[in-house]
């Protein structure tokens, strides 16, 4: 059986910076999986080539072992890969009805000519059901016709995902979803993560905050300066002496 | 039901409304339902968020098209004007390819450079686009009649009631293509295009049909005057008339679907009646500028946020979240 998602010697260099160098890992099919490494470790690099963002220089991605490294950000979309922004990127000028509406631009394909004529009604309630749904799940419903960007910080993080969730995608690739959050914030936030998994959605996460990072994923990938670290369980990848050293510094530094 | 009263209050005024004006005005009438046009495909354009400086020149497009249609090939008057309007989409598509490498200032540039390179091929070639000296003896839309209104076309009252309808018939049309679903994706496309992508959103499809579509009706526009006129050159649809429809969409606004058309027809007004009756014939370009200027300046949202400010404090407390949810 073929890989779910699969990162295979991906390899990213920014003129004379290596980036990303040779990572490799794999996502299992219906897991939490983390991605962590110190600062400048090349997290968001890996995210923006998976999800086409970037172009790798060399190396595959593969989802159920087709290759879609170098695709266009719309064609990975499409095969069911949907990622959110680091900050709050949103449609600040349209509403958070609007916003989610835009997501599920994939389940709903716009069609011109009906919606002149009128013949897209079907499609159109269908949209807003969905989307008013994915409000609903990250509990947001009360919002609906407020602007997106009146919105406070830790609801502007959860409209992404909304809009992210909007689309049934197979995979979510979340990009430090927990910034700026507070610890209550962010405890719903892994309680709404862990029903998505149980839904199905396979999730792969970057994150700084430690505590979120191992009370919620299944796998943990570490890298650092753009290579593959260590990978395993939350426990593992706490004791682990490479991660330790990555993050605090080895032995021999400290006088 | 209040509505439909005041929709066909309004109908009957438009129809009344060139009884009441002087010949000349008429005629400026006839301009001005074309111009709405104009400028209301320009905004369907700006949704995107790209501001092209080639549109008049896809609007000749349309206007050469149907001109050379039904003068080369004896088309029907009302199929030319159509199919004037699919050359300027189809011409819009091919011109997609160079021009969306580009986005924001170097679109602009890029627009401006493609819509010159068309004038100067019709300066170029006489045969067929004339040279410098255009295409004359474009044949007049046929006569026909409704039995209740003879429409005879040297008339300007009849072209203004003809190219009304059509106006109003392309307006509804942008005016659904804005409400629905493909509208809120050129919003998307505008604001977060990243965003947009990620949401699986092809950005490069739906500007090329932001695009074809507004060049589309600016192509149907220019075949209008065409045929209302009866001779084009290169230089009626130079950089110049670029401004102008530039200057409509900023002092109206493009937040919303009526602020360029307010801007147009303010502008035209004033441009027509006030400052002619005034006598300022060399000055009015000079007006027209400061007057751009000066919206620029003390009321950068338009026209239109002037109009909102009106109504927003008329609609009662209530109405106003039923609004913000539609």
């Amino acid at each position: 059986m073929t890989t779910f998602l699969e990162v295979d010697k991906l390899t990213m260099r920014f003129g004379g910076l290596t980036a990303v160098d040779g990572l490799s890992f794999k996502v299992e099919h219906g897991e939490i999986h983390g991605l962590i490494g110190p600062n400048g470790a090349g997290k968001t690099t890996t995210f923006n080539m998976i999800s086409g963002f970037y172009k790798p220089t060399e190396g595959q991605v593969r989802l159920r072992g087709e290759d879609i490294s170098g695709l266009k950000m719309h064609e990975v979309a499409r095969r069911g890969v949907v990622r959110t922004f680091q900050h709050s990127t949103l449609f600040a000028e349209l509403t958070v009805m609007q916003n989610a509406l835009v997501g599920t631009h994939m389940p709903f394909r716009p069609n011109i000519f009906a919606a002149i004529v009128g013949w897209d009604r079907e499609d159109r309630r269908g949209a807003e059901a969905r989307a008013g749904e994915a409000l609903e799940f990250f509990g947001l419903d009360h919002l609906k016709s407020d602007l997106a960007g009146d919105l406070s910080h830790g609801h502007q993080r959860a409209l992404g995902m909304a809009v992210a969730y909007a689309s049934h995608p197979d995979v979510m690739l979340l990009d430090e979803p927990f910034t700026g959050m507070n610890p209550e914030e962010t405890r719903q936030m892994m309680d709404l993560m862990r029903k998505l998994r149980d839904d199905g959605i396979t999730i792969l996460i970057v994150e700084h905050d430690m505590q979120a990072i191992m009370g919620l994923c299944d796998t943990i990938t570490c890298m650092s300066f753009g290579k593959f670290l260590a990978e395993g369980g939350p426990e593992e990848i706490r004791k682990h002496p490479a991660v330790i050293e990555a993050y605090l510094g080895g032995a021999r530094h400290v006088a | 039901m209040r509505n439909l009263l005041i929709f066909l209050m309004a109908c009957a005024a438009l129809i009344a409304l060139p009884h009441g004006l002087s010949f000349s005005q008429q005629e400026i009438l006839v301009f001005l339902t074309i111009n709405i046009l104009l400028v209301s495909s320009y905004r369907l354009l700006t949704l995107t968020g790209e501001w092209s400086l080639g549109h008049v020149v896809i609007m000749g497009v349309g206007a050469y098209a149907s001109a050379l249609f039904t003068k080369e090939w004896g088309v029907y008057v009302p199929f030319g004007i159509l199919m004037g309007g699919i050359t300027a989409a189809l011409l819009a598509v091919a011109l997609s390819f160079p021009l969306f490498r580009m986005k924001g200032f170097y679109f602009l540039i890029g627009s401006f450079a493609a819509g010159e390179i068309i004038r100067l091929l019709w300066k170029r070639f006489r045969d067929p686009f004339g040279g410098p000296k255009g295409i004359k003896g474009i044949d007049p839309m046929p006569d026909f009649s409704i039995g209740i209104y003879d429409f005879d076309f040297f008339e300007p009252v009849s072209y203004y009631y003809l190219s009304g309808a059509v106006v109003a018939l392309c307006l509804w049309v942008l005016w659904r293509i804005e409400r629905s679903p493909v509208g809120l994706t050129f919003h998307a496309v505008h604001w977060q295009d990243k965003l947009a992508e990620a949401s699986g959103v092809n950005l490069r499809a739906y500007r090329t049909l932001a695009f074809a579509i507004a060049s589309g009706f600016a192509g149907i526009s220019g075949a209008l005057l065409a045929h209302y006129v009866g001779t084009i050159n290169p230089n009626s649809f130079d950089v110049e008339v670029m401004v102008f429809v530039l200057t409509w969409a900023i002092v109206g606004g493009t937040g919303t679907f009526y602020g360029p058309i307010l801007g147009c027809v303010v502008l035209t007004i004033l441009n027509e009646i006030v400052l002619r009756e005034m006598g300022f014939e060399q000055m009015r370009p000079l007006i027209y500028g400061a007057i751009m200027i000066l919206s620029i300046l003390f009321m950068p949202k338009g026209l239109e946020s002037v109009v909102q400010r009106l109504f927003s404090r008329r609609v009662p407390e209530g109405a106003k979240g039923q609004e913000a949810k539609t």
